[in-house]
């Protein structure tokens, strides 16, 4: 680690990102919290509310009940992806002619539009004409997305550990480059079994590329929309409404600006608290 | 257990969907509500040659390149400096302005598609490239600035310092022996950029109509607009792959090799 100089003049250096996500951020993010605390009754015409829409949102059961799947498949993906990454990246092979290909067939999921993958799944799964539904059904379970909440559940998440497994291992692959062979050779001395290994090299040397793969993680599975809203609509019923589905219906469905607003805020604290305490709890560990 | 066979069925079950993808943009739209077939029985190119004929999607895969490379260089660029500031300097507020940057990342932009809609029409940039990709900037100007710091605190601070005595200027020193020296972090940032550029949707779609429609959203129109056209619709989809697996292809040695200097 480069000892760091006391320099206030390294604000010049990030003052052209700085504006740059300001106005992206702050204009639309003041335009939320404009409406949250309003009431509108025609266009234009809008009148202080308060807190109203925030405990109205807080107290529903809609939003609780969204809030609950949101909580569920953030759990199950991140508990399948992070793993299952970590396992992944240990097995590929270090060098050698496959490497590249590896990596390239990998990241293919990653380039694919949010919207492509949620049609291209939509039909994959399909139990009449889609090959994994087709499949599913000639073995003799009775599997169909469109009806059925527990085969639409198992479909999302098996579409976002495809959409998305790929992102953990590149980076954990990454992490893994970046361990000199003396480490191996040190432990091999040491009669270091594999676990040991894992556990006493290869995990610490990780935790920075781990840190960003399960941050990105949590955040993208937590906003996620385009690809469920596409594969299921939400559906069947409600059982696949996640928070931004919800969130989306409401404000331009339903046009309810106001208590939209409330609940988006809700929302962006939420990730907020959660990523922050990632945050701080990973970059401790790093430190201690 | 073989150490290859994870990786192996890793890549199969990847590959199985995007097999699908492929086939039924070979096939008819008829063919493919007819029944389950697994490989195109009558095989037909008619697919893409409406697309490859038909200006408004071609022009859509056109649009979405123009705003994802300007949104990529315009990243990197800022990206850049303010990356060697936070590896390099404290500054006030260093640390509460890092976390405050990757917040950004946290805004689920189905909130702010209808506030960036009114901030875009207010500047008179809506239907633009220019919107899109500065849009874009707010997940990935975080994003970048954040691998780049990783690599860049992975060089050396003597590196700097032996520039200073050899007499090179902060310009001359930034330019001729620090971005080379951390070329495979740009290539890395540079990958995740173009990536997450080329496949959000939603602010895509809500900042254009006609001039920067991207080729996604021309096929949400498609698909709702002329029936339900399967094999059309596949076909578009198998395009947009291939951007993204040629920008994989250059920078797959930056991938391996890359995070392997900076990371320490």
């Amino acid at each position: 680690m480069a000892t760091k100089t006391h320099n206030e003049r390294a604000w010049w250096f990030v003052l052209p990102v700085v504006l740059l996500v300001a106005f992206n951020a702050v204009v639309p993010l003041m335009t939320v919290v404009n409406y949250s605390v309003q009431e509108s009754f025609s266009q234009g015409v809008w009148f202080w509310s308060g807190v109203e829409w925030f405990e109205e949102t807080l107290n529903s059961s809609r939003f609780q009940a969204a809030l609950g799947r949101q909580l569920l498949f953030t759990g199950i993906i991140l508990a399948i992806e992070i793993p299952l990454g970590i396992a992944i990246a240990l097995t590929m092979p270090k060098t050698g002619p496959w490497v590249p290909v590896c990596l390239v067939l990998m990241a293919l999921p990653l380039l694919i539009p949010w919207n492509v993958v949620g049609a291209m799944w939509n039909i994959f799964a399909l139990p009449d004409i889609g090959l994994l539904g087709y499949t599913v059904n000639a073995l003799g379970i009775d599997y169909d997305y469109t009806q059925q909440p527990l085969s639409a559940w198992i479909t999302v998440i098996a579409m976002d550990v495809w959409h998305w497994t790929s992102l953990v291992v590149l980076l954990a692959y990454a992490g893994l480059a970046s361990i000199p062979d003396a480490y191996y050779q040190a432990a091999k001395i040491d009669g270091a079994g594999r676990w040991a290994v894992f556990r006493h090299i290869e995990l610490p040397k990780m935790n920075r590329v781990l840190t960003i793969a399960i941050l990105l993680r949590f955040m993208d599975s937590f906003m996620i929309y385009t690809e469920p809203f596409v594969l299921t609509g939400g559906g069947p019923g409600n059982s696949t409404t996640f928070l931004s589905i919800d969130l989306v219906k409401k404000a331009l469905g339903e046009f309810d600006l106001g208590p939209a607003a409330a609940m988006s805020l809700i929302y962006f604290l939420i990730t907020l608290l959660v990523s922050w305490l990632f945050y701080t709890l990973m970059t401790r560990q790093e430190e201690g | 257990m073989k150490r290859w066979l994870v990786p192996t069925l890793y890549i199969i079950f990847l590959m199985l969907p995007i097999y699908w993808l492929l086939a039924m943009s070979f096939k008819t739209t008829n063919e493919i509500l007819g029944g389950f077939t697994l490989w195109p029985q009558q095989f037909t190119l008619e697919n893409y040659k409406v697309i490859f004929n038909d200006p408004t999607w071609y022009w859509g895969y056109f649009n979405s390149m123009i705003y994802v490379t300007i949104n990529t260089i315009i990243s990197l660029a800022v990206a850049l400096p303010a990356a060697y500031a936070f590896s390099r300097f404290r500054f006030t507020g260093d640390k509460h302005l890092f976390f405050w940057l990757l917040t950004n990342r946290m805004a689920p932009p189905a909130v702010f598609a209808l506030p960036f809609l009114q901030l875009y029409s207010s500047v008179g940039l809506f239907d633009t490239h220019i919107a899109v990709a500065l849009a874009h900037c707010l997940f990935n100007i975080p994003l970048a600035v954040w691998i780049l710091e990783g690599f860049m605190s992975g060089v050396p601070k003597e590196l700097d310092e032996t520039a200073y005595v050899d007499g090179h200027s902060f310009g001359s020193f930034f330019f001729r022996i620090f971005v080379p020296t951390i070329t495979s972090g740009i290539g890395v940032a540079a990958f995740f950029c173009f990536m997450f550029s080329w496949v959000e949707l939603l602010l895509a779609k809500t900042l254009t109509a006609v001039d920067a429609k991207p080729i996604a959203a021309i096929m949400t129109k498609t698909a709702s607009s002329s029936g339900y056209e399967l094999g059309l619709l596949a076909a578009a989809g198998c395009l947009t792959i291939i951007p993204g697996a040629f920008v994989i292809y250059f920078v797959r040695n930056y991938i391996a090799k890359g995070f392997a200097l900076g990371r320490v």
